[in-house]
């Protein structure tokens, strides 16, 4: 167990140096770099929606809304106010969280496909209230926000989001949502606050997915409020739904695989988004749990792997 | 115990429960029966409070639970299995057990987050506690499978286990022997009996077993149509004839 954890963190900060001296050398061109921020981004995102979506079995579909929270909040803060970038992307993050409570009392005592439209109109709400801030740039969104997201900043955050809901569905909360989601009525009757640990799942999602928005908007240094419409949480539940509803690293490898699959297709031109369609549509026919099912990938795998390629 | 005053339920124009008066002492095993359709199983859904009732009050150590949650309830003390087996079919065996212990030994949540000593040491407990009540009815050797891979048989006896791991004072069983054929019946009548001996347990049971209803409970009561149309020991039901024109229709 602890030579377990001992050779996790070694590889973790492996893996840290070495792009950070790909980025330094050049090695990454800066039009990759695009992806692999995105890659960052969308694993947070992923990862986020998964609690709600994957482990509690909640529907939501505005994901991009928090997103959004979490991007202007930072943004603001940074550009117009001056203040420092992390005290700025927590500022985000929280902002997300309570909007999420807000949002989520109301909302989560539906279930389904209800739910579902809900939240997708909350996304649009959000958005909409962009476009009608003048504070905020209006349609035209707010320009020239500082680029202080670097790949330090980008990998702390990515570990955080991981490693946080890692451990929160480990724990006796985690089992919970998991027991909400397999049997509401079972789960109320042997004690658990069912609507607490749905709004509670709904917001911890939320926070991260501000996380994600934040550093989104110290990257792009432009965001929009169409930069966060529907699409945007759309995205983020193919990667969940491809990953596995309630695998963690089926997330990652999504997030990471349809970061990919985007660069790899661009310059298929128009042709792109229906390669795409139908990577998606051949995958879920053949593998409609998902690549991980509720899985998770473990080193254990990588060693039977190993072994049984040497033996 | 537990009391019921004029507990009743109305479904539209429908009263599935009228006037219904229960009243359980500390100990006593109690069976619930009735024909298909006489409102057993909606009686436990008002005690657990999945309904409201419509009106009447139920009463469990001298306080009022109506308008409670079911969680709330739980934590007073209430626990109950399903008509139809309810487990957390994604999760093992020991954490369907676990999920139960939630209520009474949970750690903080900033503790899990971060995977603080609290939560390690927490996790550590529950797993103890759920093992031992797992071994105590020989589920313990398939622990981690998942809980829907469990024999039908196995998966009614996690129920109850999940159910004990709950801590209740009083237990609410809903046809735990349906389904069963009779060897199965009778291993389910000796782990009521060995519930009650090791828990001391207040129990109240639906059943449409009579084996099984008539041999371990010491009262029962006859439910149709939503009232309570016979009282009494199992002797007395037997012979009421009340009853037996409820389940055989009457004498031509």
């Amino acid at each position: 167990m602890k030579h377990k954890n001992i050779l996790i963190g070694i590889l973790l900060i492996a893996l840290y140096l070495a792009v950070y001296a790909a980025i330094g050398t050049g090695l990454i061109a800066p039009y990759y770099q695009v992806n692999l921020y995105l890659m960052g981004i969308n694993i947070i995102a992923a990862v986020s929606l998964n609690l709600i979506v994957g482990f509690t079995g909640q529907l939501a579909l505005g994901h991009a809304g928090f997103m959004a929270v979490g991007a202007y909040v930072s943004a603001v803060l940074t550009l117009k106010l001056g203040q420092p970038f992390l005290p700025a992307i927590l500022a985000g993050a929280v902002c997300a969280f309570v909007i999420g409570i807000i949002i989520g009392l109301p909302t989560l005592r539906l279930t389904g496909d209800y739910l579902a439209i809900a939240t997708l109109g909350f996304g649009e709400i959000i958005r909409g209230l962009l476009v009608n801030i003048d504070y905020v740039g209006g349609a035209a969104g707010i320009n020239g926000i500082p680029k202080l997201t670097n790949w330090t900043w980008l990998y702390l955050f990515t570990l955080l989001t991981v490693f946080s809901i890692k451990n929160f569905v480990n724990s006796t909360h985690g089992r919970a949502c998991i027991a909400i989601r397999d049997n509401e009525l079972a789960a109320e009757t042997m004690g658990i606050n069912t609507t607490y640990y749905k709004v509670l799942a709904f917001s911890i999602g939320a926070f991260f997915a501000g996380i994600a928005g934040a550093l989104y908007a110290h990257y792009f240094f432009l965001i929009q409020p169409a930069t966060f419409s529907f699409m945007k949480s759309f995205d983020a539940l193919v990667m969940v739904v491809f990953g596995g509803l309630g695998s963690i690293t089926g997330s990652i490898i999504a997030a990471m695989a349809v970061t990919f699959m985007n660069a790899a297709l661009i310059n298929f031109g128009s042709l792109r988004m229906i390669i795409y369609a139908l990577l998606l549509v051949i995958i879920m026919v053949f593998r409609p749990q998902g690549l991980m099912g509720t899985k998770e990938f473990t080193l254990k795998h990588l060693f039977r792997v190993k072994e049984g390629g040497s033996s | 115990m537990l009391a019921t005053k004029r507990l009743t339920k109305t479904f539209g124009g429908l009263a599935a429960v009228s006037n219904l008066d229960l009243e359980l002492q500390q100990g006593e095993l109690v069976g619930l029966i009735g024909p298909n359709g006489a409102g057993k199983t909606t009686v436990f859904n008002l005690l657990t409070g999945v309904y409201t009732p419509t009106e009447g009050d139920i009463i469990l150590e001298g306080k009022s639970v109506v308008g409670l949650k079911p969680y709330q309830i739980t934590a007073r003390g209430m626990a109950r299995t399903f008509q139809n087996i309810r487990l957390f079919n994604s999760l093992s065996v020991i954490e369907n057990v676990k999920v139960a212990c939630h209520w009474h030994s949970r750690y903080s949540l900033a503790g899990a987050l971060l995977r603080l000593k609290s939560c390690v040491n927490g996790e550590r407990q529950m797993q103890e506690n759920a093992l031992e009540l797992l071994e105590m009815f020989n589920l313990a050797e398939k622990k981690d499978e998942p809980a829907n891979s469990l024999p039908y048989g196995e998966q009614r006896r996690l129920e109850i286990v999940r159910a004990l791991a709950a801590k209740p004072k009083l237990l609410l069983l809903d046809e735990p022997a349906a389904g069963m054929n009779p060897l199965e019946t009778k291993d389910l009548m000796e782990l009521i009996k060995k519930i009650r001996r090791l828990f001391g347990l207040t129990i109240l049971l639906i059943e449409h077993d009579m084996s099984l209803v008539m041999g371990i409970c010491e009262r029962i009561y006859v439910l149709d149509y939503g009232k309570v149309i016979a009282q009494g020991t199992p002797e007395e039901i037997k012979n009421n004839k009340r009853v037996i024109e409820a389940y055989l229709g009457e004498e031509a």
